[in-house]
Order: structure tokens, then C-alpha cells, then sequence
């Protein structure tokens, strides 16, 4: 299934990266690129198989409901882009 | 000085011969003389290094002092580091400096090891050759015009330029063995959940494990002492007891099973490497060790598995860098989604840009089960032929990496053939496994790395292997030229 | 034609834990903006998740609660999008394996009939900051001291008819959360949130008809009011031969109207995958067990305890165990009383909900308190009070005038039980009165209420009406 130029400006834009129509191709010519080999994965049959997310059979461990992080704002926030009256600052959001 | 290992360091400083401050000020000056030719390091921590050494040097006068206490290392600039930048090789992190320390860097420190700066990468540690990295490409010590490997690349050359006698790297799908083979040092990648993951970068969360570079096992073993444990921080952090890695080096290996995957020995393995490598499973053979053939049927299906979820993670965890809370931001954005295109576009550079995009399409409605699914079941598969062969053997050898280190620049338009140079590494991080990497010998001039694998939570016996080699081989002797 | 409706909810309960779900920073609500959002909650580079233990407990007791499945094996997953208020770009959820499936919840109907209604299942997940849309410089700012707090959304099958029916649903879960102590159901807060799915479709037609989905109905008014008009709008749509667009749309409590939500956004898609950072849920029969003995008395089984027990009529043991702090209430004065539960529930009924409907308040901020009320019943019961003296004394209590006693004592209230007192009362309204003791006797008995409400007169009310009836009974009929 290879790429159109018209899917990778539809992956970008879900993954919010802004693409220049002129590194499009080349974007698509990779990514098909890539695809094609991990196509082979399409020559081993995996019926029944149980899809692996870890490496192994762990279970979560629970942490108890205590506070443990007191407030650092100032020190979270020296590296912000922008910041003002302690809120993150980002252009309008349209409702 | 600088040619001491850590084992050799720690000894001199608890004998009182040297001292930590010495030490430091030596290898800073050695990495001001040498760094400008490789580019190993993106920051240099003098003046916290020289702190850490003074306090050190208090620790050992006081009695206090444990076996790294006062050793110079460097950490890889993945790990966060409280007041310190960490870039993790891009511009979209060059100037954030995170409020907390990693889980690794806050045990060395507390250990008494002393940081003496952080060491370059690939870009988010997506790459094989360290040519990724917005800071500029690392040169291997042994060969100026060749590459490191990656993405711990810039840990691996500053321990082969003996800049420092240690330094940590995090592994992926190769990132700790790959460059240390191609390097001519030791690399150690643990087993998952070994080391915490805690306040390490994430590139891809069920793979990334952190591990020591040294030059020797011997180190090693003193390293991931003081670096593996339960983290609370860390939900895949295992509590397993950590073992005294040192105590075991020494145990023969006589009778000992040794695994020879014969899918590590096909087609695009160099000549040179595999008959250093053969050569090397002779040596072990002569120490008694036992050579076995094995199989791993699936293994040629972990490179496309491992490129379908490595992505599909990265492009989850990367999504984070939005321009709003840290990180690179785009000036003047126009509106909320130019803010995040802009900064993203800016920000990542284009193999980051490639993974993100071929990971959010394997994750994607229509196309999850064809990539992602399959992958993880492809993973099982995998992950099931190494528990059978490490059924009959009790470690698996091969070679960590098909190539010698490539030149600069040879792989870079391609990112299929710069993903081969993981192919013996990759399938080892799906199952969780350990590995290490210990050289074994040189190509025209360039390193050649053995790969042993283990079961989990057998470190111990890998660096036993590992050290039972270097007793009887020099190859980790060698001093790249113009580094004596 | 004739249209059946068909809703069903999905409501975000915020989990009352004292820290997030997945990192130890606090969730009191109200802070200065960003001071409880720690680097987990900021998504900063290299921070990871560990599940709150507490947030597992109160998902399972309300498992218990709705006789749902606990799951033995849960999973979390990630729903990767791009939004401010939304820090690693991802929100960590449930979806494949959610920890709750299959229970249900039982509504009482106008008719006073009762209806099963199915929760298909109950995820556990984390809330999303806020935008603050107030101008900073043609900015946005966000907040993300939300970030991370415990949510469960709880989604009930298509099994509701009505906006009523909808309302009732909706309300009956927000005791049960409350009663469970697992929310704290403040909608102003949005510690209770509701979306709503609707469709409507000829009665007698099994498939479902097109759905819009209604978000952020806050309050229990709003629910029903803005179902009723989508309903009403999705029929006037479907009768003039036009059709109902699959979209999510915005109440609009000012005008009283739902609004399509157009963005150019295109449709969403998610990418779930299973969360890496995190490994699967296990809860085991020993856990399920122990937070079972944490289990209150439901509503429900309180409810048959009320009428089988007290024997309350079953109006009133709807009324009193609504909500967990009516039913508190309740038993507290019924215990100061003594245990007389007929008539405390009266008095509550009649006096106590009168006056908080009046002024408007929830039964939290009573001034009358139970230890009062059930003081209040005693005196009945003990006859100090007639009903008459015992709602003059409610007043000067609401009006804060003091307790029980202090009002009897201090208003001269106390019933007068002496029968030689009420007896010269009687005499002197007879002597008094010459001509209605004719007309009595003539035969015409309505009057034996005249010469009542006399002798109440003379005592100023405080004479014992039963007293007093006896009396000028066997005075009038006998001599």
C-alpha cells in the first residue's frame, strides 16, 4: 500500500508537523521505503498469536494516595516559552 | 592517568594516590584538548565536576566512600539532569534544562561519581551513526572519517578517546552495543525494567534500557552496580535483587553453553567480522566454554517489527514537544495549529520527523492491526525463539553488529540501510533481554564487537563471559592513535 | 407519526483521591493557577506514570455497587491528540480492558414503577488542564492543576426513553457516587460531568436511528432541558424529510438551544495503542473482598430499610434517602429521637424541606440540625408540643432563635395536659356561649368545632387538643 503525496500531508497534519509541499515526495518516497520492508512481517503467520506490549508478564504496582510533590511552579516554569500570571500562554483557542 | 579503568581508579583513589580532584582536572583538560576533534560531548560540567570530585575526595578521606566515589564519568545528554541542560540531541530541547535529575544520574551521583559533562547523541537516540544529532556528528576515535555508531555515539568515543574512564548510554534497539563495538569498547545494555527509566528521555518505552560503557566487563559489573535497582518512579522498573556483579567475574567457564545463532551469521555479515567474531567463540571454546548451534527463526522479522513499534511509541512520546511548556517554540505563531507545526518543523530534524510520521501512520485507523498488532505479535514470536534457544544454552554469541564503523556521510540517505546496522541488536530489546559487547578484534584499522546475549536478569553471567575473555585477550588494550 | 427516543449517558466522575492518579500531586480544587501540576502531570521529558492505589479501590467499590464485573485484568492505553490543555499529547485511558463492565442501576419512574437501566462499563482514566479564554494579549492561558486528576467515566447502555428517564438516571448515579464517598458530585466544579448520547426512531422500529451527541450538561436541569430539545429537534428534522447528521453538539443554556460544534477539525482519530509506561491492572478476589466490607448501605437496600423497617410510605423513603446526606440526616434524628422514625421523617418532610426549598439551601447548610429536629420530635412524642406548637418552634429554630427547649421555655409553647385546667377552659366556653350549646343540642354538630377552637382560644394553643376534645365531648353529649 504505497503513500500519496496527499496521505503523508494527512499523517503530518496528525502528527503536527508542517511539511513543505517541495520535501513531500521525498517524505513519501522514505516512507514507502520503509514500509516495503516491514512489510515482510506479512510472510510469518501470527494467528492466535498474543500481541507482546512488554517484555514480560509484569503486573502494575500501586502507589499510595500521599502528596509528594509540593508546589515548584516558578522552577517548572523558568524554561516556559511563554508564561504570564503562572497560566502557559498559547494563541487563542477557538471554541 | 587517563588510561586507567575504573576498577584501576577506584583503587588508586581509595589508596590515597591519586585523588578525585586530580583526576577531574586531568580529564577536563584532556577533553578541552580533545573534544573540538570529535564533538563527543554536548556539555561540559567543569565546575560541578570539579565540586563533585572535592566532595568525593572528603567521602574517601572520611571512610565513607563506596567503589565509584570520586569517578570521573559522563552521562548521555538523554538523561535529565536538574540545572544542567539536556538536549537529547536537538534543537527542540538545546536550551531546556530539566527541574528534576534521572533516576541513574541521581544514584551515580549519590554513589560519589563525578559527571564531567553530557555526551552527544542521535537526535531523541533515532539513529545508528550519530549523525542525527543537531549538535553536529561524532568521529570515532579510530578512524577520524568513520562514525561512532548510535545512538549512543557520543558516549562510546569519549570512553574510546579515554576522556573518561566510564559513561552511561541508553539502548533501544542497539544504542549501547552498536557503538561500543564500533568504538572498541565494552557496552552493556541490562534487562528491562533492570535500570529505572525514570527522567531518561523516552524514545520508545517498552525497549529503552539504560546501561554502562567501559572498557573493560570488569567495570561494567562495578557500573551497573550502582545503577540498577526498583525504581518507585518507574512502573517497569522490576524488583529483583541486584546481585554483586564484581563477585562473579572471576568464575570459570568451563563447560559453559554458548549458543551460535546461525541467523546471526547469514547473508550481510562482513567477512572481516565474522572471522574476528569466529574467532573470538574459538577463544571462549579454549577456555572451555561449549559452542553450540542454535536457532532463531523469526530473527529476520525483528528488524521490521522493530520499525513498526519503535515509531509508533516514539511518535506518542514525542508528542509532547508542542512549543507550550518547554522545548522550542516557533516565533509569532499565527494560530494553535501553527504553533504546533512550526515549532514541531523547526524543532525535530528529519530522521525524528520520519520516525514520527511512519509511527503515527502504523497507528492509525485502518492500518493498526496490519502494523502495530502484527508487530507485537511478531515481537512474541521473537521474544519465543530466544527463550527457546537460551533453553538449551546458557548465553547466545554473534556478532553485535554486521559492519565495521561506516564512513561519515556513507549511510545517510538511506535510512533502510542505516536501520541494517541493528539487525543483530534489535530482536534482543524486543525480548527484554540483556546484552553486551566486548571487542574482539579490528577490521582495517576499525573495531569489531562480540555480542553475547543472556537470560533475564543474568548480567552476571554475561560479564562473567565477558571478563573470562579479557583475561586472556588484549583487544580492549588498544589505544586509537593520537589518544595515548 | 409516533417517535421513541433513545439516550444514553456518559458521565465523568473526578475520583475523590487526595492526589492525582498517576503522580503525588494534590487535586484541591480552587489553586493558583499550575501549583499542583508536577512534572508527570506537565509531561516533561523522561517523567513516568505510577497508578494511584486508591483510584483502583473506589473503581472497584462502585463495581460492587452497580453489580457489574470486576475486571481481574485491566489495561491502560493511550489516546494520542494535539490540545493545550493536554500535556504529553496523550491521555492516558482504558479501552479495550476497562477495570468495570456489565452492571446496572435501577431508576424509579413518574409512575412509580422501577427500571433497569444496563452500564455497559466504567474506565478509569486522567482529566485535562483548562484554557482560560480571558484576553491575555489575544492569548490563551492554560492551567494545568487539573491535569491528572482521577476521572471515571461511567457509560450506560441505550436503555433511556426519556429526557426524564435521562435526569432520573443521572441523578440516582450522582447519590450512589456520593454515598460510595467516591465523588464528591460538585457539577459547579465539574467534579460530575455528563455527555448524552440521542437518537430518536418510530416507535416499533428495532434499529437505532442517527446520534448526536450532547456535551457538557452540568446540571440536572440542563440535562433534561436540552435533551428535550434535541429530541424535539431531531423529530421536527426527521418530519420534514431531513436527517440527522452523526456530530457533537453544545448546549446553549442562555438561548435554551443545541449547537453544532463545526470545526474544520477533521474526524478524530485516536491511535490507541496499550500505554507502554504502565503494565495491566491486576485486581484479585482478595482486593475485591476488602474493599466489599468498605461498602456503605446502598440507597436501595436503605430505601427498603426505611419502608419494611420504619414502615415509611414508599414516597418518603424515595425522598429521604436521595442523596447520602437526606438520608444522614434522617437516621441522626431519628437516632437523637429516640427512634421515632414516622414522625421525624414528617416533621423533615413537611417543616425541614419546605424551609430549605424556600431559601434555597442544601441540606448541609440546615440550621435546624438533626440533634435539633430529633429533640423537637421528642417533645411531641412526650406530648410537651402539639403538631401546632411543634411547627411554631421549627420556625424560631430556622430563624435561629435556638433549641427546642429553650424555644418551648422561652415562648411559654408548653402543651397544657393538666384536666382540671382544660376542664374549667371547657366550662367557661360552654357557660360563655349559651346559645351555640342550643343549637348543639338541637342537633347541629358542627358546632362541637366551634366550641374547640374556644377553648384552644382560652389556652392561647396550648391545651392538648385531645384533651380537650374528650372533654367538652362528654360535657356537651352528657349533661
Amino acid at each position: 500500500m504505497a503513500i500519496e503525496a496527499e496521505e503523508v500531508q494527512q499523517i503530518a497534519h496528525l502528527a503536527r508537523i508542517r511539511i513543505d509541499e517541495e520535501a513531500v515526495s521525498g517524505y513519501a518516497r522514505d516512507l514507502n521505503g520503509i514500509l516495503e520492508f516491514v512489510e515482510q512481517m506479512g510472510s510469518v503467520d501470527t494467528d492466535g498469536v498474543e500481541p507482546m506490549a512488554h517484555p514480560w508478564d509484569a503486573v502494575q504496582r500501586l502507589r499510595p494516595d500521599e502528596v509528594t510533590e509540593p508546589n515548584r511552579r516558578d522552577h517548572y516554569q523558568s524554561g516556559a516559552p511563554a508564561v504570564e500570571a503562572g497560566l502557559y500562554l498559547v494563541p487563542r483557542v477557538v471554541e | 592517568m587517563h588510561q586507567k579503568t575504573v576498577a584501576e581508579v577506584s583503587a588508586a583513589l581509595h589508596a590515597g594516590e591519586i585523588s578525585s580532584r586530580e583526576l577531574t582536572d586531568a580529564l577536563l583538560h584532556r577533553i578541552e584538548q580533545f573534544d573540538p576533534g570529535l564533538n563527543s560531548l554536548i556539555t561540559v560540567t567543569a565546575e560541578q565536576a570539579r565540586a563533585a570530585a572535592d566532595a568525593a575526595d572528603a567521602r574517601l578521606r572520611s571512610g565513607e566512600a563506596g567503589p565509584l566515589t570520586g569517578v570521573p564519568l559522563i552521562h548521555k545528554d538523554i538523561f535529565c539532569t536538574d540545572g544542567v541542560a539536556t538536549t537529547c540531541g536537538s534543537r527542540m530541547l538545546e536550551s531546556f534544562q530539566a527541574p528534576y535529575d534521572a533516576t541513574v544520574v541521581r544514584r551515580l551521583a549519590d554513589a560519589g561519581a563525578v559527571m564531567l559533562g553530557k555526551a552527544n547523541m542521535d537526535e531523541f537516540a533515532m539513529g545508528s551513526s550519530n549523525e542525527t544529532s543537531y549538535f553536529g556528528p561524532v568521529r570515532n576515535p579510530w578512524d577520524l572519517d568513520a562514525v561512532p555508531g548510535g545512538s549512543s555515539g557520543g558516549s562510546a568515543a569519549a570512553v574510546a578517546a579515554r576522556l573518561a574512564p566510564a559513561a552511561t548510554g541508553t539502548d533501544t534497539g542497539g544504542s549501547i552495543r552498536q557503538p561500543a563495538a564500533l568504538s572498541g569498547i565494552c557496552g552493556l545494555k541490562p534487562t528491562y525494567g533492570r535500570v529505572s527509566r525514570y527522567g531518561m528521555v523516552a524514545f520508545a518505552s517498552s525497549l529503552d534500557q539504560a546501561g554502562p560503557f567501559a572498557r573493560t566487563a570488569e567495570d561494567l559489573a562495578l557500573l551497573l552496580g550502582g545503577m540498577a535497582g526498583l525504581d518507585e518512579r518507574d512502573s517497569t522498573s522490576v524488583d529483583h535483587v541486584v546481585p554483586d556483579y564484581s563477585e562473579s567475574l572471576n568464575r570459570s567457564i568451563k563447560g559453559l553453553r554458548i549458543g551460535v545463532p546461525r541467523e546471526f551469521f547469514g547473508e550481510g555479515l562482513d567477512a572481516d567480522v565474522r572471522s574476528r567474531v569466529e574467532g573470538a567463540l574459538q577463544v571462549l571454546e579454549g577456555e572451555g566454554a561449549e559452542l553450540v548451534e542454535v536457532q532463531l527463526p523469526n530473527m529476520e522479522l525483528a528488524l521490521p517489527a522493530y520499525y513498526v513499534i519503535a515509531p509508533a511509541e516514539a511518535s506518542s512520546n514525542l508528542a509532547r514537544y508542542d512549543g507550550v511548556r518547554f522545548g522550542h517554540r516557533c516565533a509569532q505563531p499565527q494560530d494553535l495549529e501553527d504553533l504546533y507545526k512550526r515549532s514541531r518543523a523547526e524543532g525535530f530534524g528529519d530522521e525524528v520527523q520520519r520516525r514520527i510520521l511512519v509511527g503515527t501512520y502504523a497507528l492509525s485507523a485502518g492500518y493498526y492491526d496490519a502494523y502495530y498488532r502484527k508487530a507485537q505479535q511478531v515481537r512474541r514470536l521473537v521474544s519465543e525463539d530466544f527463550r527457546q534457544a537460551l533453553e538449551q544454552v546458557d548465553v547466545l554469541a554473534g556478532p553485535t553488529s554486521p559492519t565495521p564503523a561506516f564512513g561519515l556521510g556513507e549511510r545517510a540517505d538511506d535510512p533502510v540501510q542505516m536501520y541494517l546496522s541493528d539487525i543483530y541488536t534489535l530482536g534482543v530489546n524486543l525480548a527484554g533481554l540483556p546484552g553486551l559487547s566486548v571487542p574482539a578484534g579490528f577490521s582495517r584499522g576499525r573495531p569489531v564487537g562480540l555480542q553475547l546475549i543472556g537470560g533475564y536478569f543474568d548480567e552476571a553471567r554475561l560479564l562473567n563471559v565477558g571478563h573470562k575473555y579479557q583475561q586472556v585477550t588484549d583487544w580492549h588494550k588498544q589505544v586509537p592513535e593520537g589518544f595515548e | 407519526m409516533k417517535w421513541e427516543t433513545v439516550i444514553g449517558l456518559e458521565i465523568h466522575a473526578q475520583l475523590a483521591t487526595r492526589t492525582k492518579i498517576f503522580s503525588g500531586a494534590p487535586t484541591a480544587y480552587g489553586a493558583e493557577p499550575n501549583t499542583q501540576a508536577c512534572p508527570v502531570d506537565l509531561g516533561m521529558p523522561g517523567v513516568l506514570p505510577v497508578l494511584n492505589r486508591e483510584v483502583v479501590r473506589m473503581a472497584i467499590k462502585f463495581g460492587l455497587a452497580v453489580g457489574a464485573r470486576i475486571a481481574p485484568r485491566s489495561v491502560f492505553a493511550r489516546k494520542n491528540y494535539f490540545y493545550p490543555d493536554l500535556p504529553k499529547g496523550y491521555q492516558i485511558s482504558q479501552y479495550d480492558l476497562p477495570i468495570v463492565e456489565g452492571g446496572h442501576l435501577d431508576i424509579e419512574l413518574e409512575d412509580g414503577a422501577s427500571k433497569r437501566i444496563g452500564i455497559t462499563r466504567a474506565h478509569l482514566e486522567e482529566d485535562a488542564g483548562k484554557s482560560l479564554h480571558e484576553d491575555f494579549h489575544g492569548m490563551t492561558g492554560v492551567d494545568l492543576n487539573r491535569a491528572g486528576t482521577p476521572l471515571m467515566e461511567i457509560v450506560s447502555e441505550p436503555d433511556l426513553r426519556s429526557p426524564a428517564e435521562a435526569a432520573a438516571y443521572m441523578k440516582k448515579l450522582h447519590a450512589l457516587v456520593r454515598y460510595l464517598e467516591i465523588c464528591d458530585g460538585n457539577m459547579q466544579e465539574g467534579s460530575f460531568r455528563c455527555d448524552a448520547n440521542v437518537s430518536v426512531r418510530p416507535t416499533g422500529q428495532e434499529a437505532f436511528g442517527t446520534r448526536a451527541e450532547l456535551k457538557n450538561l452540568n446540571s440536572f436541569r440542563f440535562v433534561e432541558r436540552a435533551l428535550e430539545y434535541e429530541v424535539e429537534r431531531q423529530i421536527d428534522l426527521l418530519e420534514s424529510g431531513g436527517e440527522v447528521v452523526q456530530e457533537t453538539r453544545l448546549y446553549d443554556v442562555d438561548q435554551g438551544v443545541t449547537r453544532s460544534m463545526r470545526t474544520k477539525e477533521e474526524a478524530n482519530d485516536y491511535r490507541y495503542f496499550p500505554e507502554p509506561d504502565l503494565l495491566p491492572v491486576e485486581v484479585d478476589t482478595a482486593l475485591v473482598e476488602e474493599v466489599r466490607e468498605t461498602l456503605p448501605e446502598l440507597p436501595d437496600e436503605k430505601r427498603r430499610r426505611f419502608e419494611q423497617e420504619d414502615g415509611l410510605p414508599a414516597y418518603d423513603a424515595g425522598v429521604l434517602t436521595a442523596t447520602r446526606e437526606m438520608a444522614d440526616y434522617f437516621e441522626h434524628a431519628v437516632s437523637e429521637s429516640g427512634g421515632f422514625a414516622k414522625r421525624t421523617a414528617n416533621l423533615l418532610m413537611s417543616e425541614l424541606l419546605a424551609y430549605l426549598n424556600k431559601d434555597g439551601l442544601e441540606i448541609g447548610a440546615s440550621p435546624v440540625t438533626p440533634e435539633m429536629l430529633g429533640t423537637l420530635v421528642v417533645r411531641v412524642e412526650d406530648e410537651t408540643l402539639s403538631s401546632r406548637g411543634a411547627k411554631d418552634v421549627f420556625e424560631a429554630m430556622w430563624a435561629g432563635e435556638g433549641g427546642p427547649d429553650e424555644i418551648i421555655e422561652k415562648k411559654g409553647l408548653k402543651q397544657v395536659t393538666d384536666t382540671s385546667a382544660i376542664e374549667a377552659l371547657v366550662d367557661e366556653a360552654i357557660a360563655n356561649n349559651p346559645k351555640q350549646l342550643e343549637q348543639y343540642r338541637a342537633g347541629k354538630e358542627k358546632l362541637f368545632g366551634f366550641f374547640v377552637g374556644q377553648v384552644m382560644k382560652a389556652s392561647g394553643g396550648k391545651a392538648n387538643p385531645q384533651q380537650v376534645n374528650e372533654l367538652l365531648k362528654q360535657k356537651l353529649d352528657g349533661s
